[in-house]
C-alpha cells in the first residue's frame, strides 16, 4: 500500500477536520504551557529581589530582574551557613556517583549472568529481580534503615551509597540487552578459541554493552540524585545531607513559610528559587544533552528488544 | 545478587522480624493491632486513598489521550519537541518539585495567582488546606511524572504496525474510531504497567506532604500519609521501631501484591 493510494479514501468533511485539528492543537498548546511555566518561572525568579517577585509594583511575573540581583542572591545563598549548599552537593556527587560506580559494576554482570548461563535458581532469581523492580524504592526506605540501625551504618556514607547501588531496573534492562542482543555463537567461539569465561565476558561482552551501560549509569543517577527518603531518614545531621534533603532544610530558614526563625542569615524566596535550580542542575543537564537517547531508553526498559 | 539479597530481601525480612516482635520476643500481630489502633491510621489510609484514586484516574485518562495526540501529529519536530517539552519537568523528581510548587502555590509570589484567587484561594496557607491537598499532590506527581510515562505509551504507539493502521483508515474509521478500537486496546498492557506502578508507588506518598507540611508549619499534617507516619513512629517522640516496621510491611504488601500480579498475569514481561 502506498501513500498515494491513501488518499482516495474519504474522509471528515473539511469543517469538521479544522475543528478537529484546532482543538487537538490547543489541548497540545495547554499541556506544553502546564508543563513549560512552572519551569520559565523558575528560571527567571532568581534574578528577581523579593520585594520584585512578589509583583506588587506591577513587575510582570515573567520578567527578567537584573544580573546583578542575580549575583546578588547566589552571593547570598553561598554564603549561607558558610556555604553548606558546597557541602550538600558535594555528598550529593560523592553518593551518587560511587553508587553509580558500584551499580554498574554489579548490575551489568548479574544482568549478563541472567541472560548468558544456566545456573540453579535462575528462574527464581529472575522473577525476584523483576518483583523487587516494581516494588517502589520508597517501601524499602524504612525497612533498610532500621536493617542498617542494628548493623550500625546509619549515618555513614555506606549507609546511602549501597541501597543506591541496589538497582534491580538496571539488571532488567542488562538481562534484557544481553539476551536480545548477544549471541551464545559468538562467545562460543571465543571460548573455542581457548578464552576462559572472565575473559570471555571482558573482552566480547562487556565492549558490545556500552549502550546498555550507559542507560542504566543514566537512570540510576537520576534516580539517586532525586531520591529523597533514604538519604532523609539514613543521614541524620546536616553536614551529611545530600542538596535534595538540604533543600527542603532550606525552608526553615525562609522567613515567609518559617516566620518564627531568628537566624540573623535567612534565605529569601528568590534564594529559594535558586537553589531549587541548582540542586536540579546536573539532571536537568544530562536531560537536555540525552534526550533521544533517553526516549529510547524508557521505552526500552518495558519493551523487550 | 548480594545487593539484592542485602538490600531487598534482608530489609523486608528484617521489617517483619520486628513487625512481629517486641523488646526481642514474639509479639504476634500485636504490633499491627497498635498501628490499627492509632487514630492516626485510618485518616492516613483515607489520604492517601484519595489521592491515588485522583492520580490514577487523571493519569491514565490524559497520558492516554495525550499520547495518542502527539502520536497523530504529522509534523516530526512538532511531535519531538512537545514530548521532549512534557518530559523536562522529569528532572525536577524528588523535593525539589514540591519546591518549585510551593511557590506557584504561594498567591502572593505565584504566576498564576490570579487562577488561585479566582478559585478563591487568598494565601498559601488557605491554597494548602487539607481539602485541597490530594488535588495539589496529584498535580505535582503529574507535572514531573506524566511526560515520561507519555513518552512510554507513544513508543507503545509507534509498535503498532502501520498495516493495522491503514487497514483501520480504509475500512472507514476515524481518528476517534482508531483510537478507541485499535490503539487503546493494544495498549492495553502499557496502561496496566503504569496503573500498577503508580498505585504502589502512590500508595508512598512521602515526600509531598513531607515538604509541604514543612513549609505550612503543619497545616499540612506531619502524619498526612502511612510513610509519614511509619517515619514519626520511628523518629517521633515514640521511637517505635516495631510500630513503624508494622506499617512498613503494610505498605510492602501492597507494592509486592501488586507487583507479583503484574510479573505473573501481565505478561508484558518475559520471564522465560
Amino acid at each position: 500500500m502506498t501513500a498515494t493510494s491513501l488518499r482516495v479514501v474519504p474522509s471528515a468533511p473539511a469543517p469538521a477536520r479544522w475543528l478537529g485539528r484546532v482543538l487537538v492543537i490547543a489541548v497540545l498548546v495547554f499541556f506544553a504551557v502546564f508543563f513549560v511555566l512552572p519551569l520559565a518561572w523558575l528560571l527567571l525568579a532568581p534574578t528577581k529581589s523579593e520585594t520584585a517577585l512578589d509583583g506588587l509594583h506591577g513587575e510582570l511575573p515573567f520578567s527578567f530582574g537584573s544580573f546583578g540581583q542575580l549575583a546578588e542572591n547566589w552571593n547570598n545563598l553561598v554564603q549561607f551557613q558558610h556555604g553548606i549548599i558546597w557541602t550538600w552537593l558535594g555528598n550529593s556527587v560523592l553518593y551518587s556517583g560511587v553508587a553509580l560506580v558500584l551499580t554498574i559494576l554489579v548490575t551489568i554482570p548479574a544482568g549478563y549472568a541472567l541472560a548468558m548461563t544456566t545456573f540453579k535458581f535462575r528462574r527464581l532469581v529472575l522473577i525476584t529481580t523483576l518483583m523487587v523492580m516494581l516494588i517502589p524504592n520508597t517501601a524499602l526506605a524504612l525497612p533498610i534503615f532500621l536493617e542498617l540501625t542494628t548493623v550500625h551504618l546509619v549515618g555513614t556514607a555506606l549507609a546511602v551509597i549501597l541501597p543506591f547501588s541496589f538497582f534491580p531496573f538496571g539488571v532488567y534492562l542488562a538481562y534484557i540487552y544481553f539476551s536480545t542482543t548477544m549471541s551464545h555463537d559468538l562467545l562460543d567461539a571465543a571460548r573455542i578459541d581457548g578464552a576462559g569465561e572472565l575473559l570471555v565476558f571482558t573482552r566480547i561482552a562487556m565492549p558490545l554493552a556500552t549502550p546498555v551501560i550507559a542507560l542504566v549509569g543514566f537512570f540510576n543517577f537520576v534516580n539517586n540524585w532525586n531520591n529523597y527518603f533514604l538519604p532523609f531518614i539514613t543521614q541524620p545531621g546536616s553536614r551529611k545531607m545530600p542538596v535534595q534533603v538540604g533543600l527542603a532544610e532550606l525552608i526553615s530558614n525562609t522567613p515567609v513559610f518559617n516566620p518564627t526563625n531568628i537566624a540573623s542569615l535567612t534565605i529569601s524566596l528568590p534564594q529559594l528559587a535558586l537553589a531549587t535550580l541548582i540542586s536540579v542542575a546536573p539532571v536537568l543537564i544530562v536531560f537536555l544533552f540525552s534526550q533521544r537517547f533517553l526516549v529510547s531508553g524508557l521505552t526500552a526498559g518495558a519493551t523487550k528488544g | 545478587m548480594l545487593l539484592l539479597l542485602a538490600f531487598g530481601i534482608g530489609p523486608m525480612l528484617y521489617a517483619l522480624y520486628l513487625a512481629f516482635t517486641k523488646h526481642g520476643s514474639f509479639v504476634a500481630f500485636d504490633n499491627f493491632i497498635k498501628v490499627f489502633g492509632d487514630f492516626r491510621f485510618f485518616p492516613a489510609v483515607q489520604h492517601v486513598a484519595q489521592f491515588v484514586a485522583i492520580w490514577l484516574a487523571s493519569l491514565v485518562v490524559l497520558v492516554v489521550v495525550l499520547a495518542l495526540i502527539v502520536h497523530a501529529v504529522r509534523v516530526r519536530w512538532v511531535s519531538a519537541t512537545t514530548r521532549f517539552l512534557y518530559y523536562i519537568p522529569g528532572a525536577f523528581a524528588g523535593s525539589a518539585s514540591v519546591m518549585l510548587w510551593l511557590f506557584l502555590l504561594d498567591p502572593s509570589v505565584s504566576p498564576i495567582a490570579v487562577l488561585i484567587k479566582q478559585l478563591g484561594f487568598d494565601s498559601f496557607i488557605t491554597t494548602v488546606a487539607q481539602p485541597n491537598l490530594p488535588v495539589i499532590f496529584t498535580i505535582i506527581a503529574f507535572w514531573a511524572g506524566a511526560g515520561g510515562w507519555i513518552i512510554i505509551m507513544y513508543g507503545a504507539l509507534n509498535t503498532i504496525s502501520s498495516d493495522v493502521m491503514e487497514a483501520a483508515r480504509i475500512d472507514g474509521a476515524g481518528p476517534f474510531k482508531t483510537a478507541w478500537y485499535i490503539q487503546i486496546p493494544l495498549m492495553r498492557k502499557w496502561i496496566a504497567y503504569m496503573v500498577i506502578v503508580s498505585l504502589a508507588a502512590g500508595s508512598q506518598l512521602f515526600v509531598e506532604p513531607r515538604v509541604l507540611s514543612q513549609a505550612s508549619r503543619g497545616v499540612v499534617p506531619k502524619d498526612y500519609s502511612l510513610n509519614q507516619l511509619a517515619y514519626q513512629f520511628a523518629f517521633g517522640t515514640q521511637s517505635d521501631y516495631n510500630g513503624s516496621a508494622a506499617i512498613s510491611i503494610l505498605l510492602l504488601v501492597v507494592a509486592t501484591g501488586l507487583a507479583a500480579i503484574f510479573v505473573f498475569r501481565g505478561g508484558l514481561f518475559d520471564r522465560d
